[in-house]
């Protein structure tokens, strides 16, 4: 039982109050651990409730947390609602496909998809692959750059003001440069992705890459003396100098600059999203801002709490990961 | 999530695929009969009320009726729109009457735009906010009941505009596009209150309309009107429904003219495609013609019975998105002026009936005149070339395919259309103006002459 449970850090207490073991330290430890942030989102709720019924817009009230659960619901039966039409869709293509068989024997029939709209869900599906691609698509660049960078202080001392440089610059003003770029490269008939979501990748990669970079680097270049001497006094060559060493020593580091990565590439593909008009989440904050019905400014609010639990979520994930693979187990991770 | 069902699906994909592969071995000379080129199909449009005949064509399985597989994309304003159709990104779009017209000549985008399908008659108005309209109330006739006399004129505004003019402060109004409808409304009712509008001099690399103008327009997309009046950047705009009634719903301005007050059943939007894409498409367009008139049919059937339903569908998020009364207070023929002055206007939105579909080249003189008469058209053309370019743009002989298929067919009468052995594609002369003028389209150059404010022979701004 305390083995199956014990991945489950915040269940632990529970299951020791269940069995009778010191139950009144654990039920402190519950306290503490559930119960006061409980109590903090509690009082959220609260000032927030209190705060939307005082602020009056042009479009209604400002939701509050009651029209924000009503819109997710509605968000939600609207997902229902259209993947039945897409049902629908099909059998009607079917039927009209075996019609057309019928009439000309050398029609070859084709299964076109869904024609109708991206719902919520659809959305932040959309949002997720994008932000995974440009994180990868940015993970893959600046991994080895910033490994090459760290092992060599010159080379270090020649790429710093370039990142330095580049690193502060916000999404918004890469955007119109990478959309007329994407346009002028991304030239097909018939393209596999939208142009759309290249612009929104490219831009998510670029902000996303320098964090990464400069924590590979310093984790690279800052490698414990000893290590070193231990390479070269086996003298090693610098592939494997790189591979056993080099990395290694310097994974932790890596995954708090993909950490980081991750973080702003989540808030920057909001922004990209609406600007660069590809399907997800910041697209639909800003149609919803453009169709100004009296739902709209709730509806915005359930997108802005499902960023903010997505981009919570994907910390927590990379946060699992850097846990894991950190050799330092004393260091307090949060 | 679907599963078992995509499953299916895929399986019976590939047996359809295998089947048919066969069926071509053996008879490889079946005839084919004349399906559309291009089933898959992508239409942009703009996110105002006029949209409807594409939405209940995709909504009431038209387009699917003629074997076609649209999607509808609202696109950020009409600039992006006109653009994704010349570069090929959208197959067709909702348009603005003038933009096939300006690609044509030229003026912003030179491209080779045409239009068979007109989509609706009337629909937009001119709202101004709260404050300027205090400040007009003072000169508006009234009626015994104390409601302004309509139409109102732009009479009243005209001391506003030249209090602020004496004042220098500059008087803003919004209308969509150059090229819109809007603009030429806007500048239409302006003028015939004795308000100049501005000239357009692109010889002079002068595209912003502001010479020797009394007020300044410019533009804004029309979802942000209502929020670009309320942060006081301009004071009034020109603008499709629904964004006049949430000026009203929001409390921030009061339409004070309808377009339809200003020319009885002027021509509105269209459904343009690009000229290219046109003739190598020609049994697509044909089809997805048609699947619009059924469309334009339905929501003007028995007396506008299906309005409710339409509005319905646009107030969906992915059309236009407004609240259901906000749309429903124009398109069930009714106008709310100022905040609780509803009147009937059953003719506000007319998506078939008078013909509103049909492709004139009388309305699109009317638009090539204004074009000139601002400064749009550098120089004078003689009547001839009017008569070109309406003919290389309006493509009534597309129309006329369609609608006579669908009479054939049995899904239209043929009382619903003109009668296409006889029909010139010129209305008689109009004489429904705000400023009581008479259009005769075969008579363009003699048209521009009578305006008082405008550009008349070969004047320059």
């Amino acid at each position: 039982m305390n083995i199956a449970l014990s991945n489950i850090a915040w269940l632990e207490p529970f299951v020791k109050v269940a069995k009778g073991e010191n139950v009144a330290q654990n039920v402190q430890l519950i306290t503490k651990t559930i119960g006061i942030p409980l109590v903090g989102i509690l009082v959220f709720l609260m000032l927030w409730s209190a705060a939307a019924n005082s602020i009056d817009t042009s479009l209604g009230k400002f939701p509050g947390p009651a029209q924000v659960l009503e819109q997710s619901k509605n968000l939600l039966a609207e997902h229902f609602a259209e993947r039945e039409r897409a049902e629908a869709f099909y059998e009607r293509q079917e039927e009209r496909n075996a019609q057309r068989v019928k009439d000309d024997p050398t029609y070859v029939p084709k299964i076109r998809d869904y024609t109708g709209k991206n719902t919520y869900i659809d959305q932040i599906g959309t949002s997720l692959v994008t932000v995974l691609s440009g994180f990868l698509l940015a993970s893959i660049l600046a991994i080895p750059l910033g490994i090459v960078i760290g092992l060599s202080a010159n080379l270090h001392a020649a790429f710093n003001p370039v990142i330095q440089i580049f690193k502060p610059v916000s999404p918004l003003a890469w955007l119109p440069l990478v959309t007329m770029v994407v346009s002028a490269l991304y030239v097909t008939d018939d393209p596999v992705v939208p142009k759309s979501f290249i612009t929104s990748v490219v831009t998510v990669m670029l902000c996303c890459l320098w964090p990464t970079v400069i924590n590979t680097a310093f984790g690279v270049a800052t490698i414990p003396k000893d290590l070193v001497n231990v390479s070269q006094v086996l003298r090693l060559n610098w592939i494997t100098h790189v591979r056993k060493i080099a990395i290694p020593a310097s994974i932790p580091m890596v995954f708090t600059g993909l950490r980081l990565s991750l973080s702003i590439a989540w808030m920057v593909l909001i922004a990209a999203e609406m600007l660069a008009q590809n399907p997800g989440l910041g697209k639909f904050v800003w149609d919803e801002f453009q169709n100004g019905s009296s739902d709209s400014l709730g509806r915005i609010m359930v997108a802005i709490i499902t960023i903010g639990l997505i981009g919570f979520f994907l910390d927590r994930v990379m946060l699992r990961i850097q846990r894991s693979v950190s050799w330092d187990k004393s260091a307090t991770l949060r | 999530m679907r599963g078992t069902k995509t499953l299916r699906r895929t399986f019976i994909k590939s047996a359809l695929v295998l089947a048919t592969g066969m069926a071509t071995l053996i008879s490889p000379y079946a005839l084919a009969k004349d399906y559309p080129e291009k089933e898959e199909l992508k239409f942009g449009f703009i996110k105002l009320t006029d949209m409807a005949p594409l939405a209940i064509a995709y909504e009431k399985g038209f387009f699917e009726d003629e074997g076609l597989y649209v999607t509808l994309e609202a696109q950020a304003n009409w600039k992006v729109l006109l653009d994704r159709v010349i570069d090929g990104q959208l197959d067709g779009a909702h348009m603005l009457a003038g933009q096939p017209l300006g690609a044509t000549i030229g003026f912003g985008t030179k491209a080779d735009i045409i239009t068979a399908f007109s989509m609706d008659l009337n629909g937009n108005a001119i709202t101004v906010s709260n404050d300027i309209w205090e400040q007009m109330k003072p000169h508006v006739p009234m009626q015994a009941d104390g409601k302004p006399v309509h139409p109102i004129k732009a009479d009243s505004l005209k001391p506003v505009v030249d209090k602020y003019k004496a004042e220098g402060k500059p008087f803003n109004m919004g209308m969509v596009f150059p090229v819109s409808t809007h603009n030429y409304e806007l500048r239409y009712w302006l003028a015939a209150g004795g308000i100049n509008p501005g000239y357009y001099a692109p010889e002079k690399g002068d595209t912003s309309g502001k010479i020797k103008a009394d007020a300044l327009l410019s533009v804004t997309p029309p979802p942000q009107m209502p929020s670009t009046m309320e942060a006081g950047t301009i004071y009034g705009y020109c603008v499709g429904e629904p964004w006049n009634q949430q000026a009203v719903f929001k409390g921030i301005g009061v339409p004070v003219i309808t377009d339809y007050e200003i020319w009885k059943n002027n021509p509105e939007k269209v459904f343009g495609v690009s000229k290219q894409w046109a003739e190598k498409y020609p049994i697509t367009h044909k089809a997805v013609v048609k699947a619009l008139i059924r469309a334009a049919a339905w929501l003007d059937e028995n007396n506008n019975a299906n309005r409710p339903e339409a509005v319905k569908i646009l107030s969906k998020p992915n059309y236009v998105g407004a609240d259901y009364e906000v749309i429903a207070n124009s398109m069930t023929g009714t106008f709310e002026y100022e905040k609780g002055d509803k009147r009937d206007v059953p003719d506000f939105n007319v998506f078939f009936r008078y013909n509103a579909t049909y492709p004139y080249y009388s309305d699109a003189i009317w638009y090539l005149t204004q074009m000139r008469r601002w400064g749009q058209i550098s120089e004078q053309k003689p009547d001839s070339w009017y008569m070109d370019i309406a003919k290389q743009v309006y493509r009534p002989d597309i129309y006329a395919t369609a609608a006579k298929e669908l009479i054939k067919e049995g899904k239209l009468k043929a009382a619903d259309f003109p009668d296409f052995a006889t029909e010139s594609g010129f209305k008689p002369a109009q004489v429904d103006f705000i400023d009581g003028l008479t259009y005769d389209g075969k008579t363009p150059n003699a048209y521009i002459d009578q305006f008082k404010i405008g550009l008349k022979g070969n004047e320059k701004p």
